[in-house]
């Protein structure tokens, strides 16, 4: 798996699903459409200031809340290559996996790296090293299956590869 | 060591003896639930998939609850979609407007959840269904898909925390209430990948619709699922609303929990969450002690609290009684059976004689999505599920959970109101 490297938006504790992609937009489903509004209602910037690339990193229970798959797919479509927080939501955990935007538990590197550092993940040896201050960091490797469903480019593909 | 109750039904629907907290399984689905929201990118992600159709017709499904009445052009495009799907696939559990419900309320009612039954839906408060004792737990659209497809999903063996019921709750005290208190006791995250089990004796002085209400809420702590053991009540539920076969459950004895607490319901108080988390829970008690909290608006329903216990109580405390000048009153029964009791019962007479607006049912405000939003600096007292920032519209408005006998009572004062004071 390729490695991310990106600029860090950074956030707190319990990002819930409605932040990330309010249900005013929910009657949408177009990953595109979904990605203009991602985050606005935590960081109405988040959207103008994003790039390729780039990498959230919040501290616990990321995610939690409304079970909507909006959330990843507008956070991946919004161009974010990796998001690392202390612990995430369970249903935001298994539709991140299940989509392919990849995801990785560290509870250092969430206390630690700010807004605005250059970071780059390894998700092969699970290292996060911040470029800007030169630390790193160990983040949680995926359990072999999970790895398995990431590696087939998602669920849906791993389905069709034992079919 | 022994299993506990989820344990011992994912053991059965991954045809193995024994699992353990951390396995990872992949087990067969007795139920796959789809919405409205959700449905339309699981269909997609479906049709990605080189199946030649659903698992089996009887298993999925499909209610559009969220935005409908179609809200918008937008909303009625997502449920053609859904209702084209459930046409060509010949679902048999998709339940038209007219026909529908809040997906959570409505499911139980049809009988479609049973007791030691592994039931995903693409919703998060799926785990409303473990107050009937099944293994039910929220998912995102491409799992329902792959459930759809495969009549599977792969999960990850939750260990648990057990919560030991004791007690009989005093007037005005609600199942609403006991799981605003546990939330506010181990917060948004006390529960992270776990069950919680609910046991004791203390269970026999909760309804089905305290329980329905309890579960529901799981996730609000996190948890993977809410489960009840299958006891009297429980069974005499079944017996009026299910011919499906069902298997009962329970918990070894030397089953390991995590943590372990007592709940004793008899010193349990109205409780109420404040914005914008619901583990930011404070009593009555509290309450009384602060400066008035104004409200504007108080919407009683949901998945949550729109069962007819809830009409009931909402319709004890507004008899007779008029809301406060300027506040909106909105009452949304969860499916078209609860409204038409609710009718019969003269609930909704009760209701718009004290100027409350009774709603079909509907997600609707829950989520911010219509009938209901708030404006700018807008408060609710609400009887749903949570209270994030801009969940019900602005992002500047404000959201208190509370159970449908303070919503009623906020609603005649105008001000967030402990029931007990309007007598």
């Amino acid at each position: 798996m390729e490695n991310a490297k990106g600029k860090v938006f950074k956030y707190g504790d319990n990002v819930d699903t409605d932040v990330i992609i309010p249900a005013r937009y929910l009657n949408s489903s177009d990953p595109a459409e979904l990605a203009t509004h991602c985050m606005e209602d935590i960081d109405k910037d988040f959207v103008k200031n994003v790039g390729k690339g780039d990498i959230i990193v919040a501290t616990k229970n990321f995610g939690c809340g409304s079970s909507r798959e909006h959330a990843p797919i507008a956070i991946k479509a919004a161009g974010v290559s990796c998001v690392i927080a202390e612990t995430f939501a369970r249903i935001f955990y298994r539709n991140s996996i299940n989509i392919g935007l990849p995801i990785i538990e560290c509870k250092e590197a969430a206390e630690e790296i700010k807004a605005g550092d250059e970071v780059e993940v390894d998700f092969d040896s699970g290292v996060i090293k911040d470029i800007t201050t030169g630390k790193e960091f160990k983040g949680q490797a995926f359990p072999p299956f999970m790895q398995e469903i990431i590696d087939a480019g998602g669920l849906v593909n791993r389905i069709n590869s034992k079919a | 060591m022994g299993m506990t109750m989820s344990q011992k039904i994912l053991a059965r629907a991954a045809g193995l003896p024994k699992v353990e907290a951390g396995q990872l399984i992949e087990a067969n689905l007795n139920l796959v639930l789809g919405n409205d929201i959700t449905s339309p990118v699981a269909i997609k992600e479906m049709s990605k998939m080189k199946v030649e159709g659903v698992f089996d017709k009887d298993k999925i499904a499909i209610v559009p609850d969220h935005f409908v009445p179609n809200k918008d052009i937008k909303s009625a495009e997502h449920c053609k979609c859904v209702r084209e799907f459930a046409i060509k696939n010949d679902i048999t559990n998709y339940f038209e407007v007219g026909e529908m419900g809040i997906e959570h309320a409505l499911l139980p009612e049809r009988g479609l959840t049973v007791p030691g039954d592994v039931i995903i839906g693409a919703d998060s408060h799926t785990c409303t269904y473990g107050a009937l004792g099944a293994f039910s737990t929220g998912v995102g659209s491409t799992d329902m898909a792959a459930g759809m497809a495969t009549g599977k999903a792969w999960f990850k063996v939750p260990s648990a925390i057990r919560f030991n019921i004791v007690g009989k709750p005093s007037e005005w005290v609600s199942g609403k209430d006991v799981i605003l208190h546990i939330i506010g006791m181990i917060g948004v995250d006390g529960a992270l990948y776990k069950s919680m089990e609910f046991t004791g004796e203390g269970i026999k002085n909760l309804t089905m619709d305290d329980r329905f209400t309890i579960a529901n809420m799981a996730i609000e702590a996190g948890g993977k699922n809410g489960i009840f053991p299958v006891d009297d009540i429980a069974i005499s539920y079944l017996k009026e609303h299910t011919n499906k076969e069902y298997t009962v459950f329970e918990a070894d004895a030397d089953a390991e929990y995590d943590e372990e607490y007592t709940i004793d319901l008899s010193t349990l108080r109205p409780t109420v969450a404040f914005p914008h988390l619901p583990e930011n829970t404070h009593t009555i008690d509290e309450i009384n002690e602060m400066d008035d909290i104004n409200i504007d608006q108080v919407v009683i329903g949901s998945c949550t609290n729109g069962r007819i216990d809830d009409m009931r109580i909402a319709a004890k405390i507004l008899k007779g009684r008029h809301i406060k000048k300027g506040l909106r009153l909105i009452i949304i029964p969860a499916t078209q059976k609860i409204y038409l009791q609710a009718m019969e019962e003269g609930l909704i007479k009760t209701f718009i004689e004290a100027g409350a607006v009774v709603s079909t049912p509907t997600c609707g405000p829950c989520l911010g999505g219509y009938m209901g939003i708030l404006a700018e600096g807008e408060r609710c007292v609400s009887t749903t599920n949570r209270n994030f920032v801009g969940r019900m519209g602005h992002v500047n408005s404000e959201i208190y959970l509370a159970s449908p006998a303070v919503a009623a009572a906020s609603a005649v004062t105008g001000k967030i109101s402990d029931p007990f004071s309007l007598r």
